[in-house]
């Protein structure tokens, strides 16, 4: 029993040391798509995923790396799952997570949103929370565009270091 | 190091079919891992038809979406619309895998991506017709996301557990682009007289295909408000929506672009079956 404790825990550091393929200074742990890593009766180690978005081409690289390192570290059974429920969200993203984001020069995601039935937004200009700018921390940003170079992010200006930035937009 | 060759150098060390530095088709299941069971009460052949309506809508729209690639009025616009293509490219793949789990065919995603004629898609017709006008475009993602996002919120519940998490996640992007188009519908119909022009010629042209969609359930009402919000707020009339006509997508009956868009997409699949480079 407490070989097969201190196996989970082993395997669970090694899944979560992981890094993500498309912001590499953040490990799936931080991410919060590592759901769960646990040793079945039978001694396989399953690991389970869940991914950020429906098309997010980085999954299959996720899934392999988990593979590659747990076999590596010596596990001769390994699965690893994909877990669609429940969705992952960015207020999944670990403090730690969010800290390496901001120091890498991405600002982190502020609370998800509720799902709000009703009529859509409509103001042109933009209404959230003004993001920080990841440089100089002043508030006085803007967005440029809702959507980046991956699925995750969008583009921010700030208006008074001039620099643009990503954000880690809410889901 | 095979340096003279940058592909091969990148797959170097990776020979063992590593899914890493798999590219082409054959990729691997994206619900791997998943349960396959359908519950009992569920009607496999009514939830594979369903999942195959709406992997249809969604690959077809993503084909259109990233044919704006290299063409759209401005960079951020471009990454912005490839973006929300690839949300749905995504959809595609979870709905087509589910569907052969349930159809009994036992067919993988590229089966019903690559290896289908025109006659057997399922998708409306709206998804097909050629992008036209950047306002047309967004005329029509406007109302091909908000259709979408309401038929999600209600199979978010469904007793599928497949279709209910991938509606579910399908639900937050949806979000994401339905602003994104209404906030276009508005820029440009409240913009220049010229910008009006087009946006209302837009929607003139969408709305002959709306019909299409409400017939599939009771959705009409919901994504109705959704566009009189929206049209009132950039000041364009909202045509009246048509009777419905004769023939649907949904039954395989598409107008001559799909085929014409079929034929872009599946040619290098069917030019060279299972292959992966």
């Amino acid at each position: 029993m407490v070989t097969v404790l201190a196996d989970v825990r082993r395997a669970r550091h090694i899944a979560e040391q992981v890094p993500d393929p498309e912001l590499p200074m953040l490990t799936l742990a931080d991410l919060g798509v590592l759901r769960e890593v646990r040793v079945t009766p039978e001694g396989t180690v399953v690991a389970d995923l869940t991914p950020t978005y429906s098309g997010c081409p980085a999954m299959s690289e996720m899934r392999a790396e988990v593979f590659a390192r747990l076999t590596g570290a010596g596990y001769e059974r390994v699965e690893v799952r994909t877990v669609l429920d429940p969705p992952w969200t960015t207020d999944w993203i670990t403090s730690e997570g969010r800290r390496k984001l901001a120091e890498h020069g991405i600002a982190p995601p502020g609370p998800a949103p509720r799902p709000a039935p009703g009529p859509v937004p409509l103001v042109l200009s933009p209404t959230r929370e003004a993001v920080s700018c990841p440089r100089c921390g002043t508030t006085d940003t803007e967005e440029t565009s809702r959507f980046g170079a991956t699925s995750c992010k969008a583009l921010w200006r700030c208006r008074a270091c001039r620099e643009p930035f990503e954000y880690v937009k809410e889901i | 190091m095979s340096d003279d060759h940058v592909y091969l150098s990148l797959a170097e060390g990776h020979e063992d079919g590593d899914a890493r530095w798999a590219f082409g088709t054959g990729f691997e299941d994206p619900l791997y891992g998943v349960s396959t069971a359908v519950p009992e009460g569920v009607d496999p052949a009514e939830l594979a038809a369903c999942c195959l309506a709406l992997g249809d809508d969604a690959l077809v729209t993503a084909q259109r979406l990233a044919e704006w690639t290299t063409r759209a009025p401005e960079l951020e616009e471009e990454v912005a619309l490839a973006n929300i293509g690839l949300d749905l490219l995504g959809q595609a793949r979870l709905l087509y895998a589910r569907c052969g789990q349930v159809d009994g065919t036992e067919r993988g995603e590229d089966a019903y991506a690559y290896f289908r004629d025109a006659d057997d898609f399922r998708s409306v017709r709206l998804a097909e017709l050629p992008n036209g006008d950047f306002a047309f475009s967004m005329a029509r993602l406007l109302v091909l996301s908000a259709w979408r996002l309401a038929h999600f919120e209600r199979l978010a519940a469904s007793a599928d557990p497949v279709l209910a998490a991938v509606a579910a996640k399908g639900v937050k992007e949806l979000t994401y682009h339905r602003q994104y188009a209404a906030e276009w519908v508005v820029r440009l119909g409240d913009g220049t007289a010229e910008s009006r022009r087009r946006m209302q010629a837009g929607l003139d042209q969408v709305m002959p295909y709306v019909s299409e969609l409400f017939a599939a359930y009771d959705a009409g009402e919901t994504v109705l408000a959704v566009l009189r919000q929206v049209t009132e707020a950039a000041t364009l009339s909202l045509p009246a929506v048509p009777e419905a006509a004769a023939g649907s997508g949904r039954e395989g009956e598409h107008t001559e672009h799909l085929a014409a868009l079929l034929a872009d997409l599946q040619s290098v699949a069917r030019a060279h079956p299972e292959a992966t480079w």
